[in-house]
């Protein structure tokens, strides 16, 4: 077969949602720049959400501000409290980037952002402190988009012509700050300079000691950003990230930066074309270190390939997200029979089309959905495994399918900031983990199951 | 009290605005800035009117809850409570209209309609509870007249709540957008009526954990019936017997006191408070309401039940006692009953409460918890993790309870905690839940985890 059956949802209402409120993207897009803090201009409500939503999946303090839009306000304008808030959140954050991300509220009252920034900037001595708005209203898109849209603008903000310079630019969709770390160690030790947006694999995953921050440290420094331009060339991935909102096609358009859109690193295939593109651009020979790691992947693939062989995944969650995972579950002889996202993206049907050219049965995909579809689906299709986020958790307690979590958010189980499943060992990792599930199920119900097949065929 | 906020900028701000939220304990009572918007940019630890409509109403198990507005609403408030049922799950499902720009423009009532068609299709629910947000109220949505037009449709209450997130930060006003749509569903019809009982309602509980079921044991035992509570483990059905009640008994009166008083206007059920959380505020509310039924068989096992418990429960406290005599304790939580509980439990096991603060407390309750707590205790109204921060370590706090958000912060400064949230798994009500507390706060004071981060590298106090 050729691709997945498209099945559309004519259905109106949502039920068991699979995708967050696009302010959400950006606030984590924005913890991955250094000395960076967030305002939600909306309602008090807004921001709590968030924070909590992320609290849950980091295991870390999120702080994030609201201009804590009221009645009033909503009939006469935000101004004066986002003003308000910019001045509480300059004096006891200190940051020197302060992203304020519009909300269904504000941008239905039709809050004139820039303005109100440009009026403030003008107002006040801001020396070396930036203030970048990201409009990011909720029934436009899903955190996904929220994520790039402010990924954008803030290297639109800083990026400058520069003198070309030998650093890659590096872009990564909403991963966990594991995997983002796990791409810079690769990077490393294939000796190759670079910069990577948004870093937040120490401000939302920062080690115990030391006086405590109300701004982590860590994060992209905003001077690196600037010399993005230079660069010879962007690594991004993000093959399902929308034109409008491609931080590595702005980079490309506007400074004619050449852009290298990859997959996510997650499964062999992809992992040795990270390393083929890293190859292309000049650096030296695979490392040993690497190299090992690639050997011990292959080796996990060849020894737990029959128990792959009977999963039957439902992969759900953020397009870039369900792309990776649909290739690596499908290398390893477990192509998903039902592949959903709660977002919409132009790119991801076309893009799964000759990843599951060669599976007998074409997968079901589902975009902009919900998990009330998607459990259905699961029923239907005979589903045995899930990837994908703890939003899929009624699989597991109203079906028995268990979940191997990863994505965005992973609240019901502890560590989602320490999920690893890009390179060869962050896909070893992953395999295993998928693997030991198909494992932990068939041994926890095999005997009954053939006890009960073979005595009602021998007639007792 | 003098300085315990300094006002500068730098990792010590507080915001000037903020100082008059923020006093000290003690009988000489300051006078503390509270129930007011929170402060732009002051980054509160508060929710929404929809979200506090949204928990209160979430156990109602049957229902459905339908979010009317763009999707973050529905996403982040998807099974938030850790509310257990007898029934039905439904309640545990979160639907949403998922309005967009479309909606947005022209207006989502048609797209309410659909959503509204497409669930009595696949559920035939007997409620349907359409909530409000800031989207669909700042758009004009009529949610009231599509809910009406809904209910005569399909002869089921579909009940408008009306939320719009921002009419306030505070949660408060929420609960009372909740307390409105419980009275709409519990007013009987015309002509239908309601057989008075000699049972109670508990309103304020929403069963977490089991507690709804812990206490309706003791009751039992006692000789009373519980009718419904308001609105742990709740069926629409049984919400509507709600006017036969002889009494209410009302647990978190920040939700519920106003429902409260309108059932002893409508109806004539009298109503008193009461508090499950810890030993002696159990024993005091069960004799209270042993007393309402002024029945000497129902005081008689009233007393042989709390002898019992006490007796039971009595030397596993003191034992716990012992390990936290001394210990310092901060407390951070959303509404006023539940500090004031958790400040006479952790006295019980001997510990000194250096800090208490509140989402939501009224002037009277921070009264109450001022005259509770000695001058050297921070009393703190809606406070920030700025502040929170500053006080934890000022004050070497050793446990915090609180919610979520302030868990993560009281780890990162190496100090334990307890879970005192709506999303909660175990039960903390009546006398075993005075002993579970105890355990937990024993668990996370006393960790050996703290030795070792204290051995690495603490976080330095300023």
């Amino acid at each position: 077969m050729d691709g997945t059956q498209q099945a559309g949802r004519a259905r109106q209402v949502n039920e068991n949602q699979c995708h967050m409120c696009m302010p959400l993207g950006g606030v984590i897009a924005f913890k991955g720049i250094e000395n960076a803090m967030v305002i939600s201009h909306g309602s008090q409500g807004c921001s709590t959400y968030m924070r909590l939503a992320n609290v849950e999946h980091f295991n870390e303090p999120v702080d994030i501000a609201s201009s804590g839009l009221n009645e009033k306000q909503t009939i006469y304008g935000g101004e004066a409290n986002l003003k308000k808030a910019i001045d509480n959140v300059l004096r006891v954050y200190q940051p020197k980037v302060v992203g304020i991300l519009t909300t269904c509220l504000s941008e239905t009252m039709g809050e004139d952002l820039d303005r109100i920034v440009a009026s403030y900037v003008k107002e006040h001595n801001l020396d070396g402190i930036d203030i970048i708005p990201v409009p990011t209203p909720s029934y436009s898109g899903s955190h996904t988009e929220g994520f790039w849209a402010a990924t954008r603008a803030v290297i639109a903000t800083y990026a400058r012509p520069t003198e070309k310079h030998t650093r890659i630019n590096v872009i990564v969709p909403h991963i966990s700050p594991a995997d983002i770390r796990e791409i810079k160690r690769i990077l490393c030790l294939m000796g190759i300079e670079y910069v990577l947006v948004p870093d937040y694999s120490l401000t939302l995953d920062r080690p115990y000691g030391g006086r405590y921050q109300k701004i982590p440290p860590g994060g992209t420094r905003t001077e690196d950003i600037a010399r993005m331009p230079g660069a010879p060339v962007t690594v991004q991935f993000g093959l399902t990230c929308p034109d409008a909102l491609s931080p590595g096609l702005f980079l490309e358009e506007k400074f004619g930066v050449p852009l290298i859109n990859l997959p996510l690193p997650v499964g062999i295939e992809a992992m040795d074309g990270f390393i083929g593109t890293l190859q292309g651009l000049g650096c030296g020979p695979v490392p040993d270190q690497l190299a090992l790691e690639r050997g011990w992947l292959l080796d996990a693939m060849a020894d737990s390939h029959k128990y792959n062989a009977e999963g039957r995944p439902v992969i759900y969650g953020e397009p870039e997200i369900v792309y990776a995972f649909t290739r690596a579950c499908t290398e390893n002889g477990a192509p998903p029979v039902v592949i959903a996202s709660g977002t919409k993206n132009s790119k991801l049907a076309g893009l799964l089309v000759p990843v599951l050219s060669d599976v007998e049965d074409a997968p079901v995909l589902f975009e902009e959905t919900d998990f009330a579809t998607i459990d259905e689906a699961a029923a239907l299709a005979g589903v045995n495994i899930a990837v994908g986020h703890s939003g899929g958790k009624f699989l597991t307690e109203r079906q028995g399918i268990p979940v191997v979590r990863v994505g965005f958010p992973v609240h019901d189980r502890t560590g989602g900031q320490r999920v690893l499943s890009v390179g060869y060992t962050g896909t070893l990792a992953f395999l295993d983990r998928f693997t030991n599930t198909l494992l932990e199920t068939k041994y926890m119900s095999y005997r009954t199951r053939i006890k009960e097949k073979m005595m009602i065929k021998e007639g007792y | 009290m003098e300085e315990t906020c300094v006002l500068k900028t730098g990792p010590d701000a507080c915001i000037d605005e903020r100082q008059n939220s923020i006093a000290s304990g003690g009988k000489n009572k300051t006078a503390i800035h509270c129930t007011d918007d929170s402060l732009a940019g002051s980054v509160s630890q508060r929710a929404c009117v929809f979200c506090g409509a949204r928990v209160v109403l979430n156990p109602v198990t049957d229902a459905v809850h339908l979010v009317h507005g763009p999707i973050g609403c529905a996403t982040y408030t998807w099974d938030i409570r850790g509310s257990l049922s007898s029934g039905s799950e439904m309640y545990r499902n979160s639907f949403s209209t998922d309005m967009k720009e479309h909606d947005v423009v022209f207006g989502g009532e048609k797209k309410l309609v659909a959503c509204i068609d497409e669930i009595v299709e696949k559920y035939h629910p007997p409620a349907i509870f359409v909530y409000a947000t800031c989207v669909s109220g700042m758009i004009g949505d009529d949610i009231i007249a599509v809910s009406k037009a809904a209910s005569a449709r399909y002869g089921i209450d579909v009940i408008p709540v009306e939320s719009s997130g921002f009419v306030s930060g505070n949660k408060v006003v929420g609960y009372r957008a909740a307390a409105e749509a419980l009275m709409k569903l519990i007013t009987p019809k015309d002509g239908v009526t309601i057989e008075k009982t000699r049972k109670l309602n508990f309103l304020g509980e929403y069963n977490l954990g089991g507690e709804t079921w812990l206490v309706r044991n003791y009751l039992a035992e006692m000789g009373i019936e519980v009718n419904v509570a308001f609105t742990g483990d709740s069926s629409v059905a049984a919400l509507k017997r709600a006017p036969g009640a002889a009494l209410n008994i009302v647990q978190c009166t920040g939700s519920m006191h106003w429902v409260a008083a309108n059932l002893e206007k409508e109806f004539g059920t009298p109503f008193m408070s009461v508090n499950f959380f810890g030993a002696e505020n159990t024993a005091d509310s069960l004799r209270r309401i042993a007393a309402f039924y002024d029945d000497p068989a129902i005081t008689r096992r009233t007393e042989t039940l709390i002898a019992r418990e006490m007796e039971r429960i009595r030397p596993v406290i003191r034992l716990y006692g012992k390990k936290l005599a001394g210990k310092r304790a901060a407390i951070y939580v959303g509404g006023a009953y539940k500090a004031v509980a958790i400040i006479r439990q952790l006295r019980e096991l001997g510990m000194e409460i250096v800090l208490t603060g509140t989402q939501t407390g009224k002037k009277e309750e921070y009264d109450d918890i001022s005259g509770m707590l000695d001058e050297n205790a921070v009393i703190i109204d809606d406070a920030n993790p700025a502040e929170l921060e500053k006080f934890l370590l000022e004050k070497h706090v050793d446990v915090m309870a609180g919610g979520v958000k302030e868990r993560v912060l009281a780890y990162k400064l190496g100090i334990g905690f307890v879970d005192h949230n709506h999303d909660r798994k175990e039960c903390l009500a009546g006398f075993d839940g005075a002993v579970t507390f105890a355990h937990e706060v024993y668990v996370t004071t006393c960790s050996p985890v703290w030795k070792q981060l204290k051995r690495t590298a603490a976080p330095e106090v300023r």
